[in-house]
């Protein structure tokens, strides 16, 4: 079935978009990352333009975050006090990163640079997170118990806060560092950040990987609601009619995400992410590495 | 299909009046396009008669040339180069005008049936169609610009040529489909019809296909423009209402 949709300007297939919406839902679900990396891409590929694609996608991460996190607090394994302190440091980052973004527009060559960022940050978080998990998964089986979070500087830093669904008596300044840094990348990559920010909360802020993914869930439905209204009042490319397509796969795959993402166990399931994450990331160095088969692309035009 | 016989006829009939020269009367299956939800491409028909005061003049026989082209804007076409191992966007071109579609259809071979010299003043052909003047001086090449232009628009069907694609019978009737395709823009589509003799143009007609977003599409596309923060709030409220019904659902799927 053929839709028209009307911001877009282009016509495709409704039960097209319906899939890709349930597919990236259900990953949104099982790694609580929003699936803006993975989405984006695979609009791209259909013919969306881009500038619609990533705004629209904006959007429908705010619903399947949503419905991913509604299942998480009936579990109690979002730990608000943290989200909060995430969030602030995300929107504050998220405005420095318009700021860096237009920037590089000045500059020219922006798309070049969006693709390095996905390149290497997908590349060095994929890459350590798959060893990580390949050494814990080695230690569980040899029988020894995993090792025991290590006092380190961060335990030396003011401002201490407790995070009791973290289990965590730590100063407020990494997490507010942690959501400014993803806040940028967001805003210059064009995605919600749960893909840096999942494995941030794991290795630097030591928080369990059970309360990560409702958490990083919690952040990115208020960092990615900002986007979408910044995308529409100002470059008017939200399409409610493919976000609707997207966002009711997307919706229910995030509930079906977020039950299999309970069943397995830590490890498996961080080992899964980085694999997905250095898939994406092979795809996107490929891009840059091989000869496109056309050279030529056709863009607005950039004003003299 | 009887619309188009009565237009037919109708043409017909103004065919037999005393007139003086060999001119163009047109119809046309519909000149308005809606675009609505489900929409998937149009086909409109195009036909018409040559009318004249005598009989049909010796020598080679009338060709017809018909064009769609949806509204111009400028465009930037990039090309990639290897810079450091890496595919990078080097050099653009500017593209001054060029129609987001266009469509040329014609009663035989286009070289045959139009001169050069016609082509370049009446910009019939798809190359003359788009207006490019000049590339910065550090690309020698612009031409290839213009043709990657072409050759990408081709392939998604926005830029036609069907030759052979209109169909003329005694010299005086013809008519021939334009098929819109669904990636379609709203605007003034300009439809322009050529009479031809031994490659010369002896007479043109021109009108235009209005083709325009309908009903939800046209709310919707106007809420944006006109009321963005209305509508930003909309997709989120949208969102957020899709995200807690999916887990609502879910939780009686569960009980």
């Amino acid at each position: 079935m053929q839709i028209y949709l009307p911001i877009a300007e282009v016509s495709v297939n409704a039960f097209l978009l319906l899939g890709l919406g349930g597919i990236v839902g259900i990953l949104s679900g099982m790694f609580g990352v929003g699936g803006g990396f993975l989405m984006t891409p695979l609009l791209f590929m259909i013919g969306i333009p881009p500038a619609v694609a990533v705004a629209t996608e904006a959007n429908q991460i705010v619903a399947s975050s949503f419905s991913g996190v509604l299942a998480h607090l009936k579990r109690k394994t979002v730990d608000l006090r943290m989200g909060t302190v995430l969030l602030i440091g995300g929107l504050i980052g998220a405005a420095l990163g318009v700021v860096v973004f237009n920037y590089l527009k000045a500059q020219g060559q922006v798309d070049l640079l969006v693709k390095l960022c996905y390149v290497i940050f997908l590349g060095v978080i994929g890459g350590l997170m798959f060893v990580e998990s390949l050494n814990a998964i080695r230690k569980t089986k040899s029988g020894k118990p995993p090792a025991r979070k290590k006092h380190n500087w961060i335990h030396g830093l003011p401002f201490k806060m407790r995070f009791r669904v973290s289990g965590l008596y730590i100063s407020v300044i990494p997490p507010l560092l942690v959501g400014v840094a993803v806040g940028i990348l967001a805003a210059i990559m064009g995605v919600g950040g749960g893909f840096i920010m999942v494995p941030a909360m794991i290795y630097l802020l030591g928080m369990p990987t059970k309360v990560v993914v409702g958490t990083s869930l919690f952040q990115i439905i208020f960092v990615t609601g900002f986007t979408t209204l910044l995308h529409a009042t100002t470059n008017f490319t939200v399409d409610i009619v493919l976000a609707v397509l997207l966002l009711v796969g997307g919706v229910i795959g995030a509930q079906i995400g977020t039950r299999i993402g309970v069943k397995m166990k830590a490890e498996q399931l961080r080992i899964l992410l980085a694999l997905m994450v250095l898939a994406v990331c092979g795809k996107l160095a490929l891009d840059l590495l091989l000869m496109p088969s056309e050279l030529y692309s056709v863009g607005a035009a950039t004003g003299h | 299909m009887p619309r188009f016989l009565t237009g037919l006829l109708t043409l017909l009939l103004l065919c037999t009046g005393p007139l003086w020269a060999e001119e163009v009367v047109l119809g046309l299956s519909k000149d308005k396009v809606s675009i609505t939800t489900s929409f998937d491409g149009s086909d409109i028909l195009i036909f018409g008669a040559v009318k004249r005061e005598q009989a049909i003049p010796e020598g080679p026989p009338i060709e017809v040339i018909v064009t769609v082209a949806g509204p111009s804007t400028p465009l930037t076409v990039r090309r990639k180069a290897k810079r450091l191992g890496i595919w990078v966007n080097t050099d653009a071109v500017e593209v001054d005008r060029a129609p987001s579609f266009y469509a040329v259809q014609t009663s035989g071979p286009l070289r045959e049936v139009l001169k050069d010299v016609e082509d370049l003043r009446h910009k019939i052909s798809v190359p003359r169609a788009i207006r490019s003047v000049g590339a910065p001086s550090n690309i020698s090449d612009a031409e290839s610009f213009t043709e990657a232009l072409i050759r990408i628009r081709s392939r998604s069907d926005l830029y036609q040529l069907r030759e052979d694609a209109v169909t003329v019978s005694e010299q005086t009737l013809f008519r021939t489909a334009v098929r819109l395709p669904a990636a379609l823009t709203e605007g003034d589509y300009v439809t322009r019809i050529f009479l031809t003799r031994d490659g010369q143009v002896i007479s043109s007609y021109d009108t235009t296909i209005d083709v325009q977003k309908v009903g939800l599409e046209r709310w919707l596309f106007e809420l944006s423009r006109g009321q963005p923060l209305l509508y930003g709030i909309m997709s989120i409220a949208i969102a957020i209402a899709a995200g807690w019904a999916a887990s609502a659902v879910f939780r009686m799927f569960r009980a």
